[in-house]
């Protein structure tokens, strides 16, 4: 219920449509109910021979027809009005709390799925509130109105109605209570079905390389037979709705025109006429048929239950790192010390990423990391710019502990190009302008001479102002890279961490680069993390990390001495190096 | 790319508007039907036909009671007509009955018959998809693909599980109220129909408006659901340059823009039903109106039973079925769309198990071998370690066995994708069994397509590529492609645990073979690591590896498979370079006597090979050692040297 509540406080500026919407629903079912009145007495002047009655009657029609009509039309505008308006609001709240997310969030929730509750999600909750809005005044007015006009004719043929609104009712809720959990149950396998498809598709080079056709094949068939049986299942109980519904109505008109008959004869019509017997009929059927109304009302707010979960769940996360009230907002120099940190991605994970690093970096120096796939070098500068925070011990950048900073302020002055650096659809001076909205011409082509991708820039025929592609599929992965470098150049950093970020640029070029960085920005902090010993070899102090851990640190000569993995890794690396 | 979501795109959908419906989908779709279930669609139509009629007779049902029996009722007394009371009434509850039992058969029957098409159409598909050329596979979206699966297999539900047996059902309630009309009077007949066709055409305008404006706000939804997938993936960057703000304003534009024609596309679509609904009545009044001045000027009535002046019980029937029929147009007009959207669906499926399967005319195999006592070839039962060619010669009947050691040679290859671009010029290279060939060369210079070629992924004119001395071309693909194991740079990994994932390379190896294989590859330790070992499921491409631990992975499951020939094509790309050094040193004890190509961009990976080949735009520019070709000084020597870089 709270979830529900929490989900309507976001309907906001839209809450006028969202009430005009059932009212004119209403006024519309109100001349609905008229009109067969006015269409009957219609037929029954109709004897009388008298064409100026006729025509009356035919004005009053087409005034309530066309009353109905405005109705309907603006209760249709509304409710467009509503539902789209909530699933803006619910998009933009979703899209403005994610951007509140730490990195540890971003995780925990998935990117995809992510994306999955803002579009597919929100998506079906809109249709389910439309179709609320619109369905639940209509369908319980109808019937409310026709068990009413029934009352009026007769209080004991009505009763035959009432007795068969609760078993009907009963019936559809039962089926829908039962198909409701399978079908969720099989959706989850009907979606692992088009998975498979999709592995297939993406991996075909793969399946035929392995000449494994028959054997997905095999596999295909057996979800797919599974999915047949399920699906035929539930479809076959939700095959009896019609003959329920049909059941129903025909019950109640047998015994409507058993009893009615009766009635009408015993009584010589006084207490019932052979017209009221025919409206009596129209009504019935009406009350029925806004049950199976009301039962798909019920069926799609049953399937909007889990989206709205979802997006509670999301609406309502509070970020697991937030920025401190009055927080330090200047960073003093580029000075990083870690004291005992020891980090895990995880509260209940039982491995540390990182166990108890104590580490001291001078404003100003170059430091190396190296080490193998999953040895936490990435986690450990995560930790500078407080992307994550430490399990155990602190982080100071320039004397102070990351946790007192302004969020804000500190990742203005540690610049980060990560790992899985990514580009934006846009041109290269509005990517690049992500690090300095404000950053004139001269700056940005100045910091791309830096990073060495002002060459191939202006080879570009449009410079500076090519468009970038989505994910940045039209430029290779040395020139994207060199271009993620530049961009994070451009905040004028303190601290400046690059992560893996030259892997894709050749040695000379990495070379420029570094030199450009010594000379051009010598106070700034530099971190490189890379694979190739050549990009740490000039460093202060390089750091060889294992499993978590600083296995050796030191300048390049010092390791080379002592002979342990970084001297292997060189070995490997520059070996028969000797032949130039 | 190894991140694909599939997704509905803008063109991937069904289309809204009027989709190219190819000729004869309708035919053949009920072909399809009628194929797999005929019989039961036979019930299925007769159950259909007695529950409309049973409908109808119901609702002519009361008036023939009151005319037969209340109104007789009223003067001769309550007994009079009670044997004709109780007859109408179990008559009438009989009709009923058997129309109840009908629309419960035949409603099951479809359920069956629906989801059973469904899984044919399904099954149809993916096994014709498994036999076509890779080419297909380069040549078509990913998305547009499983769009067949998904949106269209669900539109052909649509048409099959409802809009058919409506359409069907509606056919038979116009013609009996057509029937009905005629019989009664045709000028009010021919009345009614003009009107019927005026709100079929003010429908058809307004749906067609609606359907517009619907494909509008599909395009505004993929372009939102495009820049949200995109700030998702990058939101680690947007916190690190603390884009927030900025990305929270982009993105109020677009949510704006979707709220625009989201309200649009909505309402239009709401107001279509009360418009249909209350022509429906304007019909009823014109009706009203004409008849009543039809009986008024006592208008001579022509009918099928003659002609006669009309009277006020036929103007109320007519007023009574206009209702009826207004009602049916309008909700079968709500069907058209899903009727075109089930058949443009239909004609995608088709057009999939149309297409051409790979051509493969190659008629030598590839068995288990062994040698006899005398030394010769023979065929074995079992896996050996040996293979053989097993090569038939139609012209004298007799069948040669040709040990396969890898040797592969190409002669003047030249290819292209498509014939105005040739990516290949003239390329000639011989590996001897043993030997560990390198291509280095820049993104597109031609190194991936020459293992496509080799292991026939594209096909190229006869006898320029032999294979142990054969032409690849009589060879044929799937046992070409036993012999061969690639290990791509994308790796791809299916749904299941990881020892299912490397047991892909060869379904018959234990697991002991497995974290054999998993061992060399260097992805035992990391495996180990896993929460649950080599149980552990692996979902969504392996998503909760990282992209080194993923090629580890694919080398293990080629590892396994141990072919003699293998080809790895970027392989260790993502696998820092003391794991590769491993790796590498595993690799090649396997592969001991046999041959490997290599591709690789790191120059370090392929340093030790036999012969390393220069390709630059599909010409092979230097061969020979590193040391020949460090040597030589040219590109290769730049290359090494940091001075030049590919891309």
């Amino acid at each position: 219920m709270y979830k529900i509540k929490r989900l309507l406080s976001c309907v906001r500026e839209y809450k006028k449509a969202s009430i005009l919407t059932p009212t004119y629903v209403g006024m519309e079912v109100i001349f609905e109910c008229i009109l067969p009145l006015i269409m009957a007495a219609l037929i029954d002047e109709m004897s009388g021979n008298h064409l100026g009655i006729i025509a009356k009657y035919g004005v009053i029609l087409v005034i309530l027809a066309t009353l109905s009509l405005a109705c309907g039309t603006l209760s249709g505008m509304n409710a467009a009005k509503a539902s789209c308006g909530l699933a803006k609001n619910l998009r933009q709240d979703l899209f403005f709390k994610i951007q509140d997310f730490a990195f540890a969030d971003i995780d925990k929730f998935s990117s995809s799925s992510l994306v999955t509750r803002m579009t597919t999600d929100v998506t079906n909750i809109q249709n389910a509130y439309q179709m609320l809005i619109r369905g639940a005044v209509r369908t319980p007015m109808m019937m409310f109105f026709s068990v009413a006009m029934c009352m009026t004719i007769n209080v004991k043929m009505a009763m035959i109605f009432l007795v068969m609104i609760p078993i009907l009712g009963y019936g559809l809720l039962k089926i829908a209570t039962t198909v409701f959990p399978i079908f969720r149950r099989i959706f989850k396998k009907y979606d692992a079905l088009n998975n498979s498809v999709q592995e297939n598709i993406s991996g075909i080079r793969v399946v035929k390389s392995f000449v494994r056709e028959d054997f997905e094949k095999q596999k295909f068939d057996k979800a797919s037979e599974e999915v047949r049986q399920d699906f035929t299942h539930v479809e076959k109980i939700l095959a009896f709705n019609a003959p329920l519904m049909m059941t129903c109505i025909s019950l109640a008109m047998t015994l409507v025109s058993f009893f009615g008959a009766k009635m009408i004869i015993e009584s010589h019509e006084t207490v019932l006429s052979i017209g009221e017997l025919s409206a009596l009929t129209t009504y019935g059927v009406q009350i029925l048929a806004s049950m199976m109304m009301l039962s798909f009302v019920f069926v799609m707010c049953s399937l909007a239950v889990e989206p709205i979960n979802r997006i509670v769940e999301v609406l309502d996360h509070e970020s697991t790192l937030t920025s401190p009230e009055n927080g330090i907002t200047k960073v003093e120099d580029g000075s990083i010390t870690f004291d005992h940190v020891s980090f895990k991605y995880n509260e209940e994970s039982p491995k540390n990423a990182l166990t108890d690093i104590n580490l001291e970096i001078k404003s100003g120096q170059t430091i190396g990391i190296i080490g193998g796939t999953g040895s936490s070098k990435s986690s450990l500068i995560q930790l500078i710019s407080r992307l994550y925070d430490v399990s155990e011990g602190a982080v100071y950048v320039g004397g102070k502990d990351v946790r007192e900073y302004d969020l804000e302020a500190l990742r203005e002055e540690v610049s980060v190009v990560l790992q899985k650096n990514i580009l934006f659809s846009g041109t290269i001076k509005e990517n690049l302008r992500w690090g300095k909205p404000d950053a004139t011409d001269e700056e940005i082509i100045h910091v791309c001479k830096l990073a060495q991708a002002d060459e191939f820039v202006s080879q570009f025929p449009d410079g500076y102002d090519t468009m970038i592609e989505r994910g940045g599929s039209n430029v290779s992965g040395g020139q994207k890279q060199r271009l993620c470098i530049a961009r994070a150049l451009l905040k004028k950093p303190k601290i400046l961490i690059l992560d893996d970020s030259t892997s894709a640029v050749d040695t000379r070029t990495d070379a420029l680069i570094r030199k450009a960085l010594r000379e051009e920005i010598p106070d700034t902090t530099k971190i490189i993390i890379a694979q190739r010993v050549s990009s740490v070899e000039d460093a202060d102090e390089i750091l060889v990390m294992e499993e978590g851990r600083i296995a050796e640190r030191g300048t390049s000569e010092e390791l080379l001495a002592l002979g342990g993995i970084y001297s292997e890794v060189y070995e490997t690396q520059t070996k028969s190096k000797e032949v130039d | 790319m190894a991140k694909k979501k599939m997704k509905k795109g803008p063109q991937g959908g069904p289309p809204m508007g009027g989709p190219p419906i190819k000729k004869g989908t309708f035919g053949r779709l009920i072909k399809y039907l009628l194929k797999h279930y005929k019989g039961r669609l036979i019930v299925v139509m007769c159950c259909i036909i007695v529950s409309s009629v049973s409908m109808v007779i119901g609702t002519v049902f009361l008036r023939q009671l009151i005319d037969k029996v209340i109104t007789p009722g009223l003067t001769l007394g309550l007994d009079a007509v009670w044997p004709g009371l109780v007859k109408y009434i179990c008559l009438m509850a009989g009709i009923y009955l058997a129309g109840v039992i009908c629309t419960t058969t035949y409603t099951r029957i479809m359920a069956t018959v629906t989801q059973g098409m469904l899984k044919s159409f399904r099954n149809d598909m993916f096994n014709v998809m498994q036999t076509l050329p890779i080419k297909y596979f380069d040549t078509h979206a990913h998305g547009d693909i499983m769009s067949t699966y998904t949106n269209d297999t669900d539109a052909i539900r649509q048409l099959i599980g409802q809009s058919i047996p409506n359409l069907f059902q509606t056919i038979l309630s116009l013609s009996s109220m057509i029937i009905m009309m005629i019989s009664f009077s045709i000028p009010l007949t021919i009345a009614t129909g003009i009107i019927s066709l005026s709100i079929v055409y003010v429908t058809k305008t307004f749906a067609g408006a609606s359907a517009k404006y619907m494909m509008a706000q599909q395009k505004t939804l993929a372009e939102e659901e495009g820049f949200v997938e995109e700030m998702m993936t990058g939101q680690k960057v947007v916190k690190v340059f603390c884009h927030e703000e900025q990305a929270k304003e982009d993105f109020e534009k677009i949510n704006e823009a979707l709220y625009e024609a989201g309200r649009t596309a909505n309402a239009n679509g709401n107001i279509l039903m009360p418009i249909i609904h209350n022509i429906g009545n304007l019909m009823y009044v014109l009706l009203a109106i004409i008849g009543g001045l039809m009986v008024y000027f006592h208008v001579p009535n022509v009918s099928l039973t003659g002609v006669a002046p009309v009277s006020v019980g036929i103007v109320i029937s007519f007023l009574t079925i206009s209702r009826q029929l207004s009602q049916t147009i309008g909700q079968t007009s709500m069907q058209v769309p899903m009727i075109a959207m089930g058949m443009a669906g239909a004609s995608r499926v088709f057009a999939l198990m149309d297409e051409e399967p790979e051509y493969d005319e190659g008629y030598v195999t590839l068995v288990y071998a062994r040698r006899n006592e005398k030394g010769e070839l023979e065929e074995a039962p079992s896996r050996t370690g040996l293979w053989a060619w097993k090569h038939p010669h139609k012209a004298t009947g007799t069948v040669t066995y040709e040990e396969l050691k890898g040797h592969v040679e190409l002669e003047h290859v030249d290819f292209g994708y498509v014939p105005e671009k040739m990516v290949l010029h003239d390329v000639t290279l011989y590996a001897e069994p043993g030997q560990k060939i390198a291509f280095v060369g820049a993104t597109g210079a031609g190194k991936t397509t020459i293992t496509n070629l080799i292991n026939r992924f594209y096909d190229i004119p006869d006898g320029k590529i032999r294979y142990d001395g054969i032409n690849i071309n009589k060879i044929k693909k799937h046992d070409l492609r036993h012999s061969l194991g690639i290990v791509l740079q994308d790796v791809n990994l299916f749904t299941g645990t990881v020892m299912e994932n490397i047991r892909y390379g060869r379904l018959v190896a234990t697991d002991e073979d497995c974290i054999k294989a998993a061992k060399l590859a260097n992805a035992h330790s990391f495996i180990e690591r896993l929460p649950e070992g080599y149980n552990t499921m692996l979902t969504a491409n392996g998503a909760n590896l990282s992209q080194g631990q993923r090629q580890l992975l694919s080398i293990a499951r080629a590892a396994v498979a141990n072919h003699p020939v293998m080809i790895l094509d970027e392989a260790t790309s993502s696998i820092d370079t003391r794991t590769e050094a491993l790796v590498s040193e595993g690799m090649d004890n396997l592969m001991e006597g046999r041959t490997v190509f290599v591709i690789a961009h790191r120059l370090s990976t392929v340093r030790n090979s036999d012969c390393i080949m220069v390709l630059d735009h599909g010409h092979i520019i230097e061969r020979g050692t590193h040391d020949e070709l460090i040597a030589k000084k040219g590109t290769y020597y730049q290359l090494y040297t940091g001075a030049f870089e590919w891309d």
